[in-house]
């Protein structure tokens, strides 16, 4: 082997070592932790066994984020900070500083360089979201960007904590929902069956991959203009676009006939009551980036009756759960049409199978 | 070929024209459009070109309403994941962008990180990629977004070199998340990071060279609060909890009332709990029954320097969770009610557990299946059996209702339900 093939081989190090990257206190203090509270939003102040304090301050972020935005959140991170952070599953960036007089210098810097201070406790926190047109295969929209035009006009709900309890919203980019669940989710929904490119099938599909991936046996291998192709069903497809990874030839998406669809009462804390799904509260929004207007202000609806009406401590879903999915339809002006009755398998069990009935 | 060919990419400043996009500079949220300008304008040359052809992509999107990526095969040496491969479909358009691949690598569990580290990391990923990173995506990996083909080994070996390594992609094993846990929080109830990496680590396999049916995820959160999403996310999904009483203060319990009243604490603490065990008594202090109890946190949630959890801490283990692909969203089946975790030997327990599920999986899912898909196929009580776990009340939300099934061994196996609950009985006695 000559030298430009040499190779170097990897250590496979695997997940890293914590304890070397977190605040000092926070390593000494492992396991001794007794209570925390909330001094202000977007502050935590976490209290040990024998009383010594850790204050964190968490800050919204991009996720997607330059070279420039790091080094800056560092820099803070250095002149304001102890030199330690760490993020929040939902991209929000932390600081741990022991010395209560740092905070309010530190939210300062934040803020006067445009990372708004909360996402605690009863607010709404940033969006988990996924890759959209920046960087995925399969993307019926984009993420960072609609991400964004929400957060902005969300942001009142980020920094404050005037919400009966905490707000988790997701998108997804198609209706795999990568995304994941939410209290509000906002995903695509495809309107239309795929669009197939029968030229290209035989070259770039592994056809018995396809026809498998299909959850309602829609797809089946066909001849088309004398080459091997593939088949839909329209009538059976239920436009889930989980053909299209597997097979690109088969585009799912379309400029007009790709929609958004809205979601609510998602949870994953055992809280009160156990995890939940989201449901559909409205489909075929228009796909309208990069501000969505329409998602927006739909969005805008449902936050602000939960926010009116919900106990303290209620979620989106338990909330709706008291008050019945009527009075839902009624107070967010929605429709409730036949596409809200399940039909998938176990759709039973999502009825209403006694007498109690909302007025 | 799709549309939008003859459209104008450029302008006479050699910048790809942004219209869509410089419309998410303004307003209060960071812009990620306003740092990949940054990038276009300040960046090392490569970030430079990259960037300005990447921005003209992604707007050329905007305008069509439509993806322009496609997948491919790149990894390093020695590795079959752990990079997501993008070709553009436009590369005509934006030549300097056309290949724009994400290295998925692992963080430390907790996400934790020095402003040293981070500013590590940027240095490589300026040298050898685009200078975007995501801080962090859906499976929890640290995403150096944007790396021609012939970079992406160069950025790997610095990136190993100071002690990270690539996460998963493809049908394998993939990078897991662990919420903050012991390391900030009083309700953690195991050592997250210890579970996470003595799993992950073990495996690792696994992740490195991709031959399982399909995906398989595994998230540690340390109390049911579930910061990770784990039921929802994780075939694997581990959940702090405790099997002694609540610990209460009565005297922060009285605290907590005068402070908000009793009307609230009725409200929002005794009212909510889920099976009606909590009672606040005549004198403000609180009665707990803790048999009814679920471990659900909310009380603790709200009075948190009253309530805490018990002293015999360990974690539930639930199988199963996925996303939507191809049977619908399914969340995790509770399998280990209570595993018990403080001593090495029981971390170990619970790695040869995940070892057990994760050769029943290889074995026995079928391609592109996930492991929860496996179980509603054989059913649970075959899961079980491969994986030596003992038949539960707690892995049900109620027993059958349908009469379908045949029965004739019943009494065999109620016999080794009594037969369990007497050697537990008798285990109980000897150890005290």
């Amino acid at each position: 082997m000559n030298e430009k093939t040499q190779h170097r081989t990897a250590i496979e190090s695997g997940v890293p070592d914590h304890l070397q990257y977190m605040h000092p206190m926070m390593k000494a203090n492992l396991g001794n932790w007794d209570w925390h509270e909330r001094p202000r939003p977007g502050v935590l102040r976490h209290v040990t066994k024998d009383g010594k304090n850790i204050y964190t301050v968490r800050a919204g972020t991009q996720r997607q984020m330059d070279v420039f935005t790091i080094r800056k959140l560092a820099d803070i991170g250095d002149n304001f900070g102890d030199g330690y952070v760490r993020f929040t599953t939902r991209s929000n960036i932390e600081y741990m500083v022991e010395d209560e007089a740092k905070v309010a210098p530190l939210i300062a810097e934040l803020e006067a360089n445009g990372f708004p201070v909360g996402g605690t406790g009863a607010s709404v926190s940033m969006i988990s979201h996924t890759q959209g047109w920046l960087h995925c295969d399969i993307p019926g929209t984009d993420a960072s960007g609609v991400v964004k035009s929400l957060m902005d006009v969300l942001h009142n709900e980020f920094v404050q904590e005037k919400m009966p309890n905490r707000v988790r919203i997701t998108t997804s980019c198609c209706q795999i929902n990568c995304g994941g669940q939410g209290d509000i989710a906002i995903n695509v929904q495809y309107t239309k069956p795929p669009k197939i490119n029968h030229d290209l099938v035989a070259n770039v599909c592994e056809r018995p991959a396809v026809v498998a991936r299909c959850p309602v046996a829609a797809i089946r291998p066909a001849m088309v203009n004398g080459k091997p192709s593939l088949e839909v069903d329209e009538k059976k497809c239920v436009c889930c676009g989980a053909c299209y990874p597997p097979c690109p030839p088969m585009q799912i998406n379309g400029a007009e006939s790709t929609k958004i669809a809205i979601w609510v009462g998602g949870k994953h804390s055992n809280a009160r009551s156990k995890p939940t799904f989201h449901k559909l509260a409205v489909a075929n929004l228009p796909n309208n980036a990069p501000h969505w207007p329409e998602v927006a202000a739909v969005v805008r609806k449902i936050v602000d009756a939960y926010k009116k009406d919900a106990k303290h401590w209620e979620r989106m879903g338990e909330w709706i759960e008291r008050i019945g999915w009527s009075r839902f339809f009624e107070m967010t002006d929605l429709a409730f049409t036949k596409h809200h009755l399940d039909t998938w398998t176990g759709a039973r069990k999502t009825m209403n199978s006694s007498a109690h009935v909302h007025f | 070929m799709k549309d939008g060919d003859s459209v104008d990419t450029k302008t006479t400043s050699g910048k790809k024209p942004t219209p869509f996009l410089d419309q998410l500079e303004d307003g209060p949220w960071p812009s990620f459009v306003t740092g990949l300008k940054r990038l276009r304008d300040e960046g090392t040359p490569n970030n430079q070109k990259m960037m300005n052809d990447l921005l003209g992509q992604l707007n050329h999107s905007y305008q069509e309403r439509t993806g322009y990526w496609k997948g491919g095969a790149v990894s390093v040496f020695g590795y079959g994941g752990g990079i997501i491969p993008r070709y553009s479909e436009v590369p005509h358009l934006f030549p300097e962008s056309k290949e724009f691949h994400t290295l998925r690598v692992m963080p430390p569990p907790g996400f934790h990180y020095t402003t040293d580290l981070l500013r590590k990391l940027c240095d490589i990923w300026e040298r050898h990629g685009s200078g975007l990173i995501a801080f962090h995506g859906q499976s929890g990996d640290i995403m150096f977004q944007g790396c021609t083909t012939e970079n992406t080994q160069k950025a790997f070996d610095e990136l190993n070199e100071i002690g990270f390594d690539l996460g998963g992609a493809g049908p394998a094993l993939r990078t897991a998340m662990s919420c903050v846990g012991q390391a900030r929080c009083e309700q953690s109830c195991f050592n997250e990071a210890k579970a996470h990496r003595g799993i992950i680590n073990r495996f690792l396999d696994e992740m490195h060279r991709p031959s399982l049916p399909y995906k398989f995820k595994f998230k540690f959160s340390g109390c049911g609060n579930d910061c990770v999403n784990a039921i929802h996310r994780a075939d694997f999904a581990v959940i702090g909890t405790w099997r002694d009483n609540i610990k209460i203060n009565q005297d922060e319990v009285k605290k907590h009332v005068a402070k908000v009243g009793r009307k609230y604490t009725i409200d929002t603490v005794v009212s909510m709990c889920p099976t009606r065990a909590i009672s606040l008594n005549d004198d403000d202090t609180m009665e707990i029954d803790n048999k009814s109890c679920v471990r659900c946190m909310h009380c603790i949630n709200v009075m948190t320097k009253a309530l805490s959890p018990g002293d015999d801490r360990g974690a539930s283990v639930m199988i199963g969770g996925k996303r939507s692909l191809k049977v619908g969203d399914m969340m995790g089946i509770m399998i280990k009610p209570f595993i018990k975790l403080e001593t090495d030997e029981d971390y170990e327990e619970l790695e040869e557990f995940a070892e057990a599920c994760i050769e029943f999986f290889a074995d026995n899912a079928l391609e592109h299946e996930r492991i929860g898909e496996t179980i509603d196929r054989v059913g649970l009580p075959a899961f079980l059996e491969a994986v030596e776990a003992e038949v539960d009340p707690n892995m049900v939300n109620h027993p059958r209702t349908s009469s379908y099934v045949r029965t004739d061994d019943f009494d065999e196996e109620a016999a080794k339900w009594f037969e369990r609950k007497a050697l537990k009985a008798g285990m109980t006695v000897a150890s005290e």
